[in-house]
């Protein structure tokens, strides 16, 4: 879609910023290992086979009592660190990704009809907006959260976990990728060739998707990648406060706040590693989306 | 004497496809009280011209050689401070867009005295007082009571009159008028041109004209330099230059300007065709395309008429319960358009020239009023059903062939999307076939299928939505100011190719366009609008031999042109 000259032009860009350059290689390193994970890392923290109580607490190896086998340490259960951040930013990835992807589906969808047909369909889609905005995104999580566990038999709810978690995050994402859309489609839409389809009858489904929707890709872009990041962040915040997923199954945020619990007697690394991984994340992938943004605003160049 | 001299100026522009000479051994010079034209197309580096002598290259563009001088100083061996101090003081510019060169949030006032404080050391009480004179004497009434009022509560024209005034309160030497009047009409635009006139006459201020308008520059310009490419053609008295151009470059352009006192058959533009339809030997794709256009369509040309036509703009919320009252776009307008023949619309920004095409193609349902297309009735908007044959019969060619065509697609895309929409042609390979037929038919290689619009030069832009046009079979085209965004010479070979097409297939046409000259090479009709109001209409002869209402007789004596006994015999 991107045309030849854009692409180059791109990838001069890209040389040019070494943070951009930085944050992808991080970026893909990150992505990379949670991707692999089943194969690179040396334990399965989902698998009690794979670990044992034995190697419990023990210290990164460049410590004393530091095991080389355990490059970052064990938590409690004994479980390599590497593999469950690995692990962890797997599961981590995969809701933020989803909730991402379904509140750009929603969000990108609502503005659309919003900016295009304006009138009363945008006043319905903008306040709806505006009460979700000032729902803060942790008491949406809690409320879906909630609702569930009330609707759903505890079985099904400890089983559907990850999907309503995905949800709750996704509910609190749409409103950015909604205005955005319908800002700019209300730009688009008085421009010539928009007009020039509608007058020639084209069906406004057509019209939205065909022709308004591909000129307005590059900041939905933007947005993608930092409310990938948002989800992400999000999604700890929720396992942090023990919203989100249990303990046998550990995302990043979850590591986190296992960690919490040996902050101050000594066992440093069972918080600090996660958390680092987290940060590490989160700021890569802003920063490409930074980048993004200076891409696709040729003002900014 | 000379004020300002520009001797063998290069401006350079480095990038990293190597460095691209903007301007190239440039001279020329400017007397106090002369007014210096500076024309070209686009491109030709008048703007960079104007931007290095008042020592505003943008980044990163740097004068290379040349030496500009200002009376005694050396403006090249300034020092950033020293240049700093200078701008504004001696040298003044004058921007093209009145909307944006004036802050938004200062008054005028301000504004003024800001500029003055910054340059000498005046009391701000004697500062407000020589604002007021400056205001006055440029011709704003009640400068008194109207200097402390924002900016966007004068019209275009008085804004303009204000930039000037700003661009004067430092009494500089030289002034710098960058397209002046082209975002203004031509009522206003006669006024200002003539403040700058009265300016030049009085005060002695040299200006710089920049301007593509070869009107402008023969109504008040002393001298001319001709620009193409960053190099200048020909330079001399306007009269001289315009006249009896003696560079070839220049003859080119002048044969390119409409002429708004005789209608020329066709524009004399060197190379294929003129810059017309392609000439249908059997062998070349046009053939094809025209034949389709001919022989399996239909032929007979339809004819349209407005009755009554009414379009009302619901006022701005005022509070809960209450709005403006609404603002009445068109008023009770009545035209035809004969079968066949050209309906020229001109008037001014505003006089819902652009609301009428709208109306016609269904885009903004009027309040009240009939129309009719081919003597059948024409519903409006959304009485209009999306399949309703009208909307195939009735094309338009947009102004900005910037935006009219969808910058992700690529032209065989944009092309054959009339065909596939309008289920005239089923088979995508015959789709293809047929778009690229079309484009050899309106003058464009045949590899312009696979490009994307951003690849293609504002007339070639042009020539692919003219395609795009033909390709739904239209008997009616709506052409809305489909050349005021070209340069003059691109101009006219758009302006051939509507005419060999019209006259080819038999098309109706209506012929938006502010530009009363380029009405007269094409329309045979003309309607006259002022304010939503139909003023007069009639043939296009009569309209600007005889014309009957005040306003048209003001547009015609107000638009600038180059005197006819200029035209050497």
């Amino acid at each position: 879609m991107l045309d030849y000259i854009r692409r180059r032009e791109g990838l001069w860009l890209f040389t040019r910023s070494p943070a951009a350059m930085i944050a992808a290689l991080a970026t893909v390193v990150i992505v990379g290992g949670a991707l692999l994970a089943p194969w690179i890392a040396a334990s399965n923290p989902y698998d009690l086979s794979t670990f044992s109580l034995i190697d419990g607490l023990k210290p990164p190896a460049w410590l004393p009592g530091g095991d080389p086998e355990f490059l970052l340490g064990t938590d409690d259960q004994g479980r390599d660190m590497i593999s469950s951040i690995l692990y962890g930013a797997r599961l981590s990835l995969l809701i933020g990704l989803m909730a991402m992807l379904i509140a750009t589906l929603l969000g990108v969808g609502l503005g659309l009809l919003a900016g295009y047909f304006g009138g009363w369909v945008d006043a319905v889609v903008m306040r709806v907006a505006d009460v979700q905005l000032a729902l803060p995104a942790i008491l949406t999580a809690l409320l879906i959260d909630g609702i569930a566990r009330g609707v759903l038999p505890t079985a099904l709810h400890q089983e559907l976990r990850v999907p309503v978690l995905t949800l709750a995050i996704a509910l609190s994402l749409w409103v950015n990728f909604a205005r955005t859309a319908r800002a700019s489609v209300m730009v688009e839409k008085n421009k010539e060739y928009v007009q020039a389809a509608m007058m020639q009858g084209q069906h406004p489904l057509r019209v939205m998707g065909v022709h308004i929707l591909p000129n307005i890709l590059g900041p939905l872009l933007v947005i993608m990648t930092v409310d990938l990041a948002s989800a992400i962040l999000l999604e700890a915040t929720l396992s942090f406060l023990g919203i989100g997923l249990p303990a046998d199954s550990p995302s990043l945020g979850t590591l986190i706040r296992i960690g919490m619990g040996f902050l101050l007697s000594g066992e440093w690394w069972i918080l600090w590693v996660p958390t680092a991984f987290l940060v590490a994340l989160v700021v890569s992938i802003n920063i490409l989306g930074d980048f993004l943004r200076d891409l696709f605003n040729p003002r900014l160049r | 004497m000379t004020l300002l001299s520009v001797e063998d100026l290069t401006v350079r522009f480095p990038s990293r496809f190597g460095e691209l000479t903007a301007v190239e051994g440039v001279s020329l010079s400017i007397g106090p009280g002369e007014i210096h034209g500076l024309v070209g197309e686009s491109g030709a580096g008048k703007s960079t011209i104007g931007a290095a002598v008042i020592g505003l290259l943008p980044h990163p563009g740097y004068v290379a050689e040349g030496r500009l001088r200002l009376g005694e100083t050396d403006l090249r061996a300034l020092s950033p401070r020293a240049a700093h101090r200078l701008r504004g003081d001696r040298i003044s510019m004058i921007f093209q867009d009145p909307q944006t060169s004036l802050d938004p949030l200062m008054t005028v006032e301000e504004q003024l005295i800001e500029t003055m404080q910054a340059h000498s050391d005046i009391s701000r009480r004697a500062a407000r007082e020589r604002a007021v004179d400056l205001l006055e004497e440029i011709g704003i009434r009640d400068a008194e009571s109207r200097i402390s009022s924002y900016p966007h509560q004068f019209s275009g024209g008085m804004r303009q009159r204000v930039v000037i005034a700003l661009a004067l309160c430092t009494d500089p030497e030289l002034i710098i008028a960058d397209e002046p009047t082209t975002a203004l009409d031509v009522a206003v635009q006669s006024q200002v041109l003539a403040l700058i006139r009265r300016l030049a006459d009085e005060r002695g201020i040299g200006f710089l004209l920049i301007t593509h308008d070869i009107g402008v520059i023969a109504q008040v310009a002393d001298r001319v330099t001709v620009l193409r490419g960053g190099k200048v053609m020909e330079s001399g008295a306007t009269r001289q230059v315009l006249g009896q151009p003696a560079h070839d470059y220049t003859r080119d352009l002048m044969d390119s300007v409409p002429p708004i006192d005789r209608r020329l058959e066709r524009f004399r533009v060197p190379g294929e065709g003129g810059g017309g339809a392609r000439h249908a030997q059997d062998d070349r794709p046009a053939a094809q395309a025209r034949r389709w256009l001919t022989a399996e369509g239909e032929t007979e040309p339809v004819g349209l008429s407005l009755d009554e036509v009414t379009v009302r703009f619901a006022g701005a919320r005022r509070g809960l319960w209450t709005r403006e009252a609404p603002f009445v776009a068109l008023d009770g307008v009545s035209l035809s358009v004969r079968p066949g023949s050209v309906l020229g619309l001109v008037g001014e920004s505003g006089s819902g020239k652009s609301t009428l095409a709208k109306v016609i193609t269904g885009l903004v349902s009027p309040a009240s009023g009939q129309m009719s297309l081919g003597g059948e009735a024409l519903p409006a908007a959304k009485a209009r059903p999306r399949g309703h044959a009208a909307r195939r019969l009735i094309q338009m060619i947009f102004q900005d062939p910037f935006s009219s065509l969808n910058a992700r697609h690529d032209v065989g895309r944009i092309l054959g999307e009339p065909l596939w929409l309008y289920g005239l042609e089923p088979d995508a390979k015959r789709r293809r076939a047929l778009s690229a037929a079309m484009l050899d038919l309106v003058g464009l290689p045949a590899d312009a299928i696979d490009k994307y619009p951003h690849q293609f030069s504002g007339g070639q832009r042009q020539r692919i939505a003219i395609a795009r046009a033909l390709l739904a079979r239209p008997r009616f085209l709506i052409c809305d100011e489909p050349t005021s965004a070209l340069d003059v010479s691109i101009q006219a070979q758009v302006l051939n190719l509507l005419k060999d097409l019209q006259s080819l297939f038999g098309l109706t046409v209506l012929f938006i366009s502010h530009d009363l000259a380029v009405v007269r090479q094409l329309a045979d009709e003309v309607a006259v609008m002022q304010s939503g109001k139909l003023v007069e209409a009639g043939p296009t002869d009569q309209i600007f031999e005889r014309p009957r209402a005040d306003y048209t007789r003001d547009l015609l004596r107000l638009t600038p042109v180059m005197p006819a006994e200029w035209r050497a015999a």
